[in-house]
């Protein structure tokens, strides 16, 4: 990988992180003073003005972000203005939670979207590629909050199999990551199946037919190599959607993770906890979007040349 | 080249797509019936007011959690009732209206944001450009819903705010297809012959650049649009967006949500009403993009 662009890369993730950074502290100080909704419209004057000096609201505002930096710098993200504990603290019990659901519902996503999305193609317009396109249409339009009730509706309340709420058992597990994974997996499958079909008609492809190449071999050593580039790139875009997911899935099911945790925090107004999962979310988010593009160049030489000579 | 392959090869690839004029005249009934769908949501949109049997925020507690009609509720409710005795039909049909007015503003604020910032991009080109691209470049990182639950919760939930908010959503794919169409579009012959006439630049972008890629921004803007929907109901779904008094569909599936097991209608009836209308939408959309984009037919 060419070095240049690798620094352009980390430059750019560096001032989007700092960017997130600033803005939740402007936000933050701009939304009005967090220490009169904390302690309520009926605390005096001595009682308010302590709290603002225990939390360091008093200081000048430079002083307050530069505190601020360093904190998040040393891993300091502040205490959860709700319940006291470090917010870091709450996130990190929460983050095995989110982790394994989303290695849940990601898995299957990719389990059944490649393998239907491939199927499809090769056996286009036919009665299994129109049900698969029907399936794919249905798992991204239904909204996960609605297909999350349904399951519950069906499995949970009338035919009492799954559980609807809570983490403990692995049986939890398996109504959410359903849930998200079907959205993937309809994804997956659309763009799997048009990816393999613009390569399945390319002049290489009818070459290597000619000279005799078995079809199974054409497929998955001709076409599907090529065919992976969009889909590696459509999962890398996906992970947002598994973020923004998560948070309606986990609230929906009541699973203990890091988006059950932002919505209860939003709700409760606790804008310290926000805060700090906003940017932790956030330092995730530019890092794997980070590995993802490097995840090209490995995959694709041709990225490689091509980024190195018309770098703008 | 690709009709050449597709004689080459007629066994793997027969040609249907080739018989274009066909093509455009064949009406898939799929997209019929997702167009009178989506034309029954306008007119709702329209006139919800005149539809709607009750006001929606008329409660009556004698007629709580009544069932709809066919499962032996009362004929004054159509679709029954929620758990303060308020009429299910008339919310449906005023929150129709509440949530596809969210999405619309939303979505329109969003494109012209866009747009005017994509071509604003194109033509100072420069540390101009630089900066409105890092801004997409951020916004594109971050799934949209974080910055949305920061954001209300720093600033709470009022009206006009959250549609604020729903305009920011999706401004960014606007910028980039519009800067890389203008761009486009000043290197190719009518832009220059236009402006050696001595037209100004703004002039050729209003007239002639903006109808030329107008057809790829109505697409975006049909592919935006349920996104939009989506994010509405999804905040509203969680108690952030839009806040009883007012009503949306995603605010009534949240609230019938704890009652799903003794009244299943006041959470299922708007879920099934969003998920008809994202997927009408995806419908029309996709077949309306085959039709605008001739490179994506046969797909």
């Amino acid at each position: 990988m060419n070095l240049n662009l690798l620094l352009t890369k980390l430059a750019r993730a560096a001032f989007t992180l700092w960017l997130v950074v600033t803005l939740a502290f402007v936000v933050l100080h701009a939304s009005g003073d967090p220490i009169e909704a904390l302690v309520g419209d009926q605390a005096s004057q001595e009682v308010i003005d302590r709290y603002r000096a225990k939390f360091g609201f008093d200081r000048p505002l430079w002083e307050q972000y530069l505190t601020y930096f360093s904190g998040l710098a040393g891993g300091d993200f502040g205490i959860s203005l709700s319940d006291r504990t470090p917010t870091l603290e709450l996130i990190a019990a929460a983050l095995p939670s989110t982790l394994r659901l989303a290695a849940a519902s990601f898995g299957l996503g990719l389990l059944l979207g490649i393998p239907l999305g491939i199927v499809s193609a090769l056996y286009r317009n036919s009665a299994l590629d129109r049900f698969v396109m029907g399936f794919a249409v249905f798992g991204f339009s239904i909204p996960n909050f609605f297909l999350g009730i349904l399951l519950i509706l069906l499995f949970s309340l009338h035919l009492r199999l799954l559980p609807s709420a809570g983490g403990e058992t692995a049986w939890h597990l398996i109504l959410p990551a359903i849930t998200l994974g079907t959205h993937f997996a309809g994804t997956f499958a659309r763009f799997t199946r048009s990816s393999m079909l613009e390569f399945l008609n390319k002049q290489f492809m009818t070459a290597a037919r000619a000279k005799g190449v078995p079809r199974r071999r054409r497929i998955l050593r001709h076409a599907l190599p090529n065919a992976a580039i969009p889909i590696v790139t459509i999962v890398g875009l996906k992970l947002g959607d598994l973020v923004a997911g998560s948070i309606v899935v986990e609230t929906v099911f009541a699973w203990p993770g890091i988006g059950r945790l932002l919505v209860n925090a939003v709700s409760s107004r606790d804008l310290a906890l926000v805060q700090a999962i906003l940017i932790l979310v956030a330092c995730s988010m530019v890092l794997v979007n980070l590995a993802v593009d490097l995840l090209y160049g490995v995959i694709d030489p041709r990225i490689r040349a091509s980024a190195a000579s018309d770098k703008e | 080249m690709l009709n050449f392959l597709r004689r080459a090869a007629p066994l793997r690839t027969p040609a249907p797509d080739t018989a274009l004029p066909a093509r455009e005249l064949r009406w898939p009934p799929i997209v019929v019936v997702a167009l009178c769908f989506l034309g029954a949501i306008f007119v709702v949109f329209v006139f919800a007011d005149l539809l709607a049997p009750y006001d929606y925020r008329t409660q009556s507690l004698l007629n709580r959690l009544k069932p709809p009609v066919w499962l032996g509720g009362d004929p004054r409710f159509l679709l029954g009732t929620d758990e303060l005795g308020r009429d299910i039909l008339s919310r449906l049909l005023y929150a129709i209206r509440f949530s596809l007015l969210v999405a619309l503003a939303g979505t329109a604020i969003g494109a012209f944001l866009g747009t005017v910032l994509g071509f604003v991009a194109a033509h100072f080109r420069g540390l101009v450009e630089e900066a409105i691209m890092m801004m997409v470049d951020v916004q594109a990182s971050l799934p949209f819903i974080l910055i949305a639950l920061a954001v209300l919760a720093f600033f709470g939930g009022g009206f006009g705010l959250f549609i604020l908010l729903m305009g920011i959503y999706g401004w960014e794919v606007f910028a980039r297809l519009t800067r890389g169409m203008v761009i486009s579009a000043n290197t190719h012959g009518y832009a220059v012959a236009l402006s050696s006439l001595g037209a100004s630049p703004w002039r050729i972008y209003a007239r002639h650049v903006l109808p030329n890629i107008l057809s790829v921004l109505i697409v975006q803007f049909t592919l935006n649009f349920p996104q939009v929907i989506l994010l509405e109901t999804s905040l509203s779904f969680l108690g952030l967006g839009i806040r009883p008094p007012l009503t949306s569909l995603g605010q009534m599936l949240g609230a019938g949500r704890t009652h799903i097991l003794t009244a299943w209608w006041i959470a299922i009836l708007p879920g099934s009403l969003i998920f008809l209308t994202t997927l009408s939408i995806s419908i029309v959309g996709d077949w309306l993009r085959d039709r605008l984009d001739p490179t994506l037919s046969g797909r």
